[in-house]
């Protein structure tokens, strides 16, 4: 953890865990723009502590069976589906 | 410890258990959307639990109540307030690429589960118990899941309730976690929660590492820093009792085997293969695990530690078995064999509610039970049909039947060909020979056979063995043996 | 008739009867409606089609509203300006050459020209409120839980709420008694427990009500807007009403706050664009990252993987603590600042957008300066609050917004006020 301004080097790895790839011009743009924004958010480091109490609770709903969505209208929207499944890219 | 050190020291065994299960409501935790497994792909799923762009989770209070009935059974608490959170992370199966989950404000905290191992008693510790939705289910098209061309998704399962357990690393031997599986399957289908027949619905993570035995303190348990500074392989993809111990006798002896040779064991995530009983490496998915764990605002927090009070739990199975063995005189194995799981319990009462409770342990833990286990049926095959079972035991305890046609024409009968006791009996003409009968029987049997009563006279008590059978014959075998015997020797000794 | 305000024109029509009956809807592009595109100006989604309805649209329905298209939008939300719609920029009806304002710059334009009689808009950050004012119409942000988020796509789900466009606050306050009320589906919606209608409360009536001006909110602002913003407070001294400073401390870090939170509730609820059960999709050539990471890298535009990626930072290990918990505590500050305000004055007033409506084109060369604009009205969110913005003047020919902040579920204060300038 460090206060340092974020560099291209966080760039990459933000965008690595959020699955966005990026090319090398937009990543020294964004590492760019981070800099200066981080910096803006640095101000945050002088807030104090302050306890909330959560003003709703306990929201729950019975165990009750609802319609579910036609298999055409869930599959709908997807650019691969096989033998009413969706088709995805491998995984390991 | 260092590798050559390691290579002289005597080593502890040190073992800890995540287990999900699957919890039995009606409908998912997040949707309406029904959990009851099928085979058509996709047709179970809704906006909630499909992930689409809007849709917003509502929680199930059934999956609640659930978790607070576990809670209470593992004497865990239940804190003020708990919540939900997200748990950030890509694959096809998570439609949304979060899971929503219990961070670090779970349901329940700190319980135990008391385990019996070759005879003796142990207490494992649970250090937390929290809810979670399940997954999609995928398919590998082409390949295995490491060289697949693609992948086929199935979100029926996704949302379906979750508890995830898990326990402190109290165990010391592989044999160790699968008695605690199965007494934690016990314990959850005793509360209604749990169906272990259920593919899938019960996935284990184990984590396993050696530390110097003379780190031990006198009571077993190991400091924190022992603990952090051995290094541990967690084994995934165990769905079975057997499984973890198999799983996990390979992984101590892999471990051991690898430090006696003055190597160092990675600390790493392997896979559990069932077929071949070992473990292996899964170094190359090993990615930094950043899940940006942070409130999930769509669901305001519980503040249910009060339902520990209001929410009833049955008798749990050790309760039972010393119950049983206190109340109907039962030897500790008939206690458990009728234990064994709640359906079980409740019938063996309700007989022996109404017939010798010895009578009624003989037919339900030995017959019963052993004519479905060498059928490889379970009790909830028939359990439409309990009320003939209870006939059956009606018509032995009156001496209608014996004991022998019960169950080697009756029963079976009923297992085999699904035909009730009555239809059996008359069908087979099983009903006892009257008194006059077996008496003419008896006269007969005698007078037919003058050399064998010489025989019993002249003092060969085996005799009378030769002149029962004569007695069974002539009545179709539904004399009872017992009295013809008991007749035949009044008769004779006159 | 321009093009630029609807992404999608599509009649829906409601029930034969009900209150909106004969009331034509613009439906901003980021609340899902049933067999009509939704695409939340973005690429990811140019072919997404619903197979549900938001709850608000089923209550539109059944009110008896026709819906006439679903209008151009900030991508997913995130935007002052309508300029980063993947569909191109949208202009200001009432201010040719300027930007409408956004997010919901396509409903504010759409009640603006005529195209519709009314309009539904998101507000996160201040996306109701800001195409309000700059294209001079009146617009509500509810409470937080007054109306159901059921079938709005996600932006920062902790902070927005679908809320109402329209010519006159009395037609904005209308159209939110339609849409507003608990809902089962959404679990953060409350039942307010309200006397009257909220139409009923545009009565203008301000006599004896006193209105708190935070100084924070009226330092900085463009000359032109606060001369603007003076004059209608002199009206509304002039109807009886009393008029003090107030000062609220923590909004010098709201901004922040409001940043990091949206980005790193952003970060989380636009994971689930990957392709795989609809949207852009990124093949099936390589393995599941690699393809994921295609997918968004196509579908998203700059300002989106902006905020993802510093949503993702914030909240990343090692900088959870400093950032996003940092942030949560600033909200709680922000709120109590305001509950404390509250105190002593029935409603807050500043006025709605620091600047006039900007020049198309001007302002997206720096995102922090963008940022800033979003002052005013960022801290309302933050606090849960419900705000009304209602045309106040001009400055130069260009619209000048009111805005009025009501405690929490007393919606009906802020439309009062409001109403006594329409």
């Amino acid at each position: 953890m460090s206060d340092d301004a974020a560099t291209a080097e966080d760039v990459r790895h933000v965008a690595d865990l959020a699955r966005v790839d990026l090319d090398d011009d937009e990543v020294d743009d964004f590492a760019e723009q981070f800099a200066d924004i981080l910096e803006y958010f640095d101000a945050l480091d002088d807030v104090p502590t302050v306890d909330t109490d959560a003003d709703l609770v306990n929201v729950m709903r019975p165990d009750e069976e609802h319609d579910c969505l036609d298999r055409e209208d869930a599959l709908g929207n997807a650019e691969g589906t096989e033998d009413g499944y969706f088709k995805g890219p491998n995984v390991s | 410890m260092s590798a050559q050190s390691a290579k002289n020291a005597d080593l502890t065994t040190v073992i800890g258990l995540e287990v999900h299960v699957q919890l039995e409501t009606d409908t998912k935790i997040f949707c309406g959307c029904p959990t009851e497994p099928t085979d058509e792909p996709n047709t179970q799923t809704c906006p909630v639990c499909l992930g689409l762009p809007g849709a917003l989770p509502v929680l199930n209070e059934a999956a609640v109540e659930a978790a607070v009935k576990v809670g209470k059974a593992i004497d865990a608490d239940i804190p003020e307030e708990t919540r939900f959170h997200r748990k950030n992370y890509f694959y096809p199966d998570l439609p949304k690429n979060f899971q929503i989950t219990q961070y670090d404000e779970p349901v329940c905290a700190d319980g135990e589960l008391e385990i019996s191992v070759g005879g003796e008693r142990r207490t494992v510790g649970i250090r937390r118990a929290h809810l979670e939705e399940d997954p999609g289910s995928l398919q590998h098209v082409g390949g295995n899941i490491d060289n697949a061309d693609y992948t086929l998704v199935n979100y029926n399962r996704a949302g379906t309730p979750l508890m995830e357990i898990v326990t402190k690393p109290d165990f010391r031997e592989p044999e160790e976690t699968r008695a605690f599986l199965e007494k934690l399957e016990e314990v959850l289908e005793y509360l209604g929660v749990f169906d272990a027949s259920r593919d899938g619905s019960l996935r284990i993570d184990a984590n396993l590492s050696l530390v110097p035995s003379d780190e031990v303190d006198d009571d077993g348990s190991i400091g924190t820093d022992v603990l952090d500074s051995a290094n541990r392989t967690e084994v995934k993809n165990i769905s079975s009792h057997k499984g973890a111990e198999t799983a996990l006798q390979y992984e101590e002896g892999r471990q051991k085997d690898l430090m006696r040779r003055g190597k160092a064991v990675e600390q790493e995530t392997r896979h559990f293969n069932e077929t071949h009983g070992s473990t292996v490496s899964m170094r190359s998915k090993e990615e930094e695990k950043d899940y940006r764990y942070f409130e999930e605002a769509d669901l305001p927090p519980l503040q249910v530690s009060h339902w520990k009070d209001e929410i009833s739990i049955p008798e749990l199975p050790d309760a039972r078995r010393e119950r049983f063995q206190d109340e109907y005189g039962l030897s500790d194995e008939a206690a458990s064999k009728l234990t064994s799981t709640k359906q079980v319990a409740d019938f063996y009462e309700d007989v022996a509610s109404e017939y010798d409770a010895d009578l009624a342990a003989t037919w339900v833990a030995d017959e019963l039970l052993g004519e479905l286990n060498y059928r490889d049926m379970a009790v909830t095959d028939v359990e439409g049909r309990l009320d003939e079972v209870k006939r059956l035991v009606e018509l032995v305890a009156a001496d209608d039947i014996t004991a022998k046609n019960a169950k080697e024409v009756v029963l079976r009968g009923m297992l085999d060909d699904g035909d009730a006791p009555d239809d059996i009996v008359e069908r087979e003409d099983l009903g006892k020979t009257d008194a006059d009968a077996v008496a003419a029987a008896v006269a007969e049997a005698i007078e037919e056979n003058p050399d064998a009563v010489a025989d019993y006279e002249d003092g060969d008590d085996g005799a009378i063995n030769f002149l029962v059978g004569q007695v069974m014959g002539k009545t179709g075998g539904s004399a009872d043996p017992g009295t013809v015997n008991q007749k035949l020797r009044a008769a004779l000794d006159e | 008739m321009s093009d630029d305000i609807f992404i999608t024109r599509e009649t829906v029509e409601g029930a034969d009867d009900g209150p909106l009956a004969d009331t034509t809807v613009a439906v901003k592009d980021n609340i899902s409606t049933e067999g009509v595109r939704t695409t939340c100006g973005s690429e990811m989604l140019a072919d997404y089609v619903p197979p549900y309805d938001a709850t608000v649209v089923s209550r539109l329905k059944e009110a008896g509203a026709t819906i006439v298209g679903k209008t151009n939008m900030d991508e997913f939300g995130m935007g002052t300006t309508t300029e980063t719609s993947a569909f191109g920029a949208t202009e200001n009806p009432v201010a040719p050459g300027h930007v409408p304002g956004g997010s919901s710059g396509g409903s504010a334009a759409a009640v603006a020209a005529g195209e519709a009689d009314v309009a539904l808009g998101s507000d996160t950050g201040g996306s109701i409120r800001c195409p309000a004012a700059f294209c001079g119409v009146a617009g509500i942000k509810p409470t937080y839980g007054v109306v159901s988020r059921y079938g709005l796509v996600a932006y920062a789900n902790s902070l927005e709420q679908i809320g109402p466009l329209a010519p006159t606050v009395e037609e904005a306050a209308a159209l939110l008694d339609v849409i507003a009320g608990p809902d089962p589906k959404d679990a953060t919606t409350r039942d307010p427990e309200r006397s009257a209608p909220y139409v009923d409360a545009a009565d203008g009536d301000v006599d004896g009500m006193t209105v708190g001006v935070p100084t924070e909110l009226v330092d900085g602002a463009d000359e032109g807007v606060l001369e603007t913003f003076e004059d209608a407070l002199d009206d509304l001294r002039a109807q009886g009403v009393e008029v003090v400073d107030v000062s609220l401390e923590s909004v010098e870090y709201a901004v922040q706050a409001y940043y990091v939170i949206a980005m790193s509730e952003a970060s989380s609820n636009l994971a689930r664009f990957d392709g795989v059960r609809y949207g852009n999709s990124g093949g099936y050539d390589g393995n599941w990252n690699e393809v994921f990471g295609e997918a968004r890298e196509e579908g998203f535009g700059a300002e989106v993987k902006r905020r993802v990626l510093l949503g993702t930072y914030a909240l990343s290990a090692g900088y959870h603590d400093k950032y996003y918990k940092q942030a949560q505590n600033a909200r709680a500050w922000v709120k109590q600042d305001f509950d404390e305000a509250f105190a002593d004055v029935d409603v807050l007033a500043s006025p709605t957008m620091p600047v006039p409506p900007m020049a198309l084109g001007e302002s997206l060369s720096d995102p922090l300066t963008m940022y800033l604009a979003d002052a005013n009205t960022v801290p309302v969110n933050l606090a849960d609050l419900p705000a009304v913005s209602v045309p106040a003047g001009e400055t130069d020919g260009l619209p000048v917004g009111m805005q009025f902040v009501a405690p929490a579920f007393d919606e009906a204060t802020a439309i009062r006020a409001a109403s006594a300038l329409d």
